[in-house]
């Protein structure tokens, strides 16, 4: 069937199809254009080439393991969508979240939305031409992901923010690291500015071009950086405050043009932003109460089950290490007391009946997670603009319907828009400087 | 409160039209007739209320229940910083609704993808096409009747 533009097209113009499998279409998407010499009279955007079906797949599962499919979303800002979709059920089930664990995920939130601008640009600038920016900013995100990995232990897909708190504690030695992350991303920063903010080539390829008015980008939808690029103020973080953003202090960027420029200074400007709130927030942070939680030292497991038949084991069990940071000491300070929405400790599962109990009443099917009949709507402010799950439960332990606000769903569907008029050549800037993410647009 | 107030006004302007309001969790929810959604929209649009984006746009299988789609749309105005639910019930008979394309652009692709996941119509869109499925795909996926591992036959390679 031909598609809308292949019946439009004039018939002395040349069809130029653009993607899905291309290098300057970051995902897997399509664009059609129409044109006239190098002009671009028409154009159609083709989405879809990566659903996956997550809505559908959510209605299958439950609260809990539905989870790691929340990963894949954004797959650049794992953490940010983890902690959308868990915020949301906490607001559906009204679980307070320890002081401690807040700051955790305000510092996640944060490493992971500098690790999305950074590839934004990164990809942006290397379309450009400017290889040498990539490499640096591709540099800095490799410090901040040294962070994200000690603690969750894995680098993209985290699944670490869980409905009630965070899995693990912050890694002991998490300073020291988030020292070095900072301080190398704030030097390739300050490089970036240099090779990038007034070098002609750069300029000419982004100043004016796929103007943005700030009419016409509220009627799109658009939000985050996009938004604030054409001098609009609006930000989820300050907006509707959540967790402690509203304890910390920090600037909204704003642009003044909503050109491909502005979307690209707003993003450098907001990683500035970002790496003073992970500053404010690691001072802030309360000192762990618990012993540190490195390789636990303890008695050997299987004594303890044995003595468990006899009294209850109150010493430390030695666990595996894939459990550093969630023995029973810490579990206080990094997710709620409820003990219907966790996962009880290892050590009380294999060592009390109350553990064994409360583990199976977690998993069993039609158990666990069973948030009362209704539906809510929250969102967090993602990497590219406001992240927002709609749920609606039926009391049971899965999700009756599950719809996600993808903010790049909005952006993208005001490409043709942008380029219609242009260039060839301005296509590349332009896609670059949106942040196209397949996993959360076509989801 | 002004959104108390809106609401009133809503149910003066539009006198039985508004079938419930609640607040569940916070959320300002209004229940609507669904031959009245363009009017209501465009009201809460309009400069006095400032209703200016269309946060979210999306569907709801009911099945087993009558009328058995909802529609769900989540507006935001940036000026009073407040969301807004509207809410309205589709038959399955009957299942097309007025488009809000006139009003914000964002409305199409999310109509098309509603269309698209639940075979909703909306009268006056100007594309109605599938967003992403392909061509030639049959069904409607996130209905509750299709089932979650159907598989459909692969289809021809484009010249």
């Amino acid at each position: 069937m031909p598609t809308r533009i292949q019946k439009e097209a004039r018939k002395d113009t040349l069809l130029l199809n653009m993607g899905p499998s291309h290098p300057a279409m970051h995902g897997t998407i399509r664009l059609m254009v129409e044109l006239d010499g190098e002009k671009i009279l028409n154009s159609e955007v083709e989405v879809g080439y990566l659903h996956r079906g997550f809505e559908k797949i959510c209605e299958d599962r439950t609260y809990f393991n539905l989870l790691p499919y929340t990963d894949r979303l954004n797959y650049v800002s794992p953490l940010i969508n983890n902690l959308g979709y868990v915020m949301t059920i906490e607001k559906m089930l009204g679980i307070e979240v320890p002081e401690k664990a807040q700051y955790i995920r305000v510092i996640m939130s944060e490493l992971s939305r500098i690790s999305d601008h950074l590839t934004c640009l990164a990809a942006m600038a290397m379309e450009c031409g400017a290889f040498t920016v990539f490499l640096y900013k591709v540099k800095a995100r490799e410090f901040i992901w040294d962070v994200i990995e000690e603690t969750t232990g894995a680098r993209m897909t985290t699944s670490y923010i869980r409905i009630g708190g965070v899995r693990a504690d912050i890694h002991p030695s998490w300073k020291d690291s988030l020292q070095k992350a900072v301080v190398e991303t704030r030097k390739v920063l300050k490089d970036v500015d240099g090779l990038l903010s007034k070098n002609k080539i750069f300029l000419n390829r982004t100043r004016d071009i796929a103007v943005m008015t700030p009419e016409e980008a509220i009627s799109y939808g658009w939000t985050g950086p996009c938004l604030r690029s054409t001098g609009v103020y609006y930000d989820v973080r300050k907006a509707h405050p959540y967790l402690v953003y509203d304890k910390l202090d920090w600037e909204v960027p704003l642009g003044e043009r909503g050109d491909n420029f502005d979307r690209y200074y707003v993003r450098m400007k907001e990683m500035e932003q970002s790496l003073c709130i992970i500053e404010q927030a690691a001072k802030k942070m309360p000192k762990s109460k618990g012993p540190p939680s490195l390789m636990a030292e303890g008695i050997e497991p299987a004594r303890a089950i044995k003595s468990s038949r006899k009294k209850r084991v109150e010493e430390r069990i030695k666990l595996s290490p894939n459990l550093e940071g969630s023995e029973r000491a810490v579990y206080k300070e990094i997710l709620t007391d409820d003990k219907r929405y966790i996962i009880p400790p290892k050590e009380s599962t294999y060592t009390s009946i109350e553990g064994i109990i409360n583990h199976f009443k977690f998993f069993m099917k039609g158990h666990g997670i069973r948030p009362p009949k209704g539906e809510v709507y929250f969102s967090v402010e993602g990497g590219n603009g406001e992240l927002g799950f709609y749920v609606v439960s039926d009391g049971t332990d899965k999700p009756y319907r599950l719809h996600l606000r993808g903010p790049c769903f909005h952006i993208v569907s005001a490409m043709e828009s942008l380029i219609q008029g242009r260039y060839v050549a301005d296509v590349i800037p332009t896609f670059g400087s949106f942040n196209m993410i397949g996993g959360e647009l076509d989801r | 409160m002004e959104e108390k107030k809106v609401i009133e006004l809503l149910k003066k302007k539009f006198l039985g039209k508004i079938k419930d309001v609640s607040a569940p969790l916070g959320d300002e929810t209004i229940v609507i007739e669904s031959d009245s959604l363009l009017a209501v929209c465009s009201f809460l649009k309009s400069r006095t209320y400032d209703y200016n984006m269309l946060l979210d746009l999306t569907c709801v299988d009911y099945i087993g229940e009558e009328p058995r789609f909802e529609m769900v749309y989540h507006l935001f105005s940036i000026p009073k910083n407040h969301r807004f639910r509207i809410k309205t019930r589709l038959s399955e008979k009957d299942l097309s609704i007025d488009s809000l394309t006139s009003l914000w652009k964002n409305a199409n692709w999310l109509e098309r993808e509603v269309y698209d996941m639940f075979g909703v119509n909306f009268k006056g869109h100007p594309e109605l096409t599938r967003l992403f499925m392909y061509d030639g795909f049959e069904g409607h996926p996130l209905r509750k009747d299709y089932p979650l591992r159907k598989r459909q036959p692969r289809i021809p390679l484009k010249e």
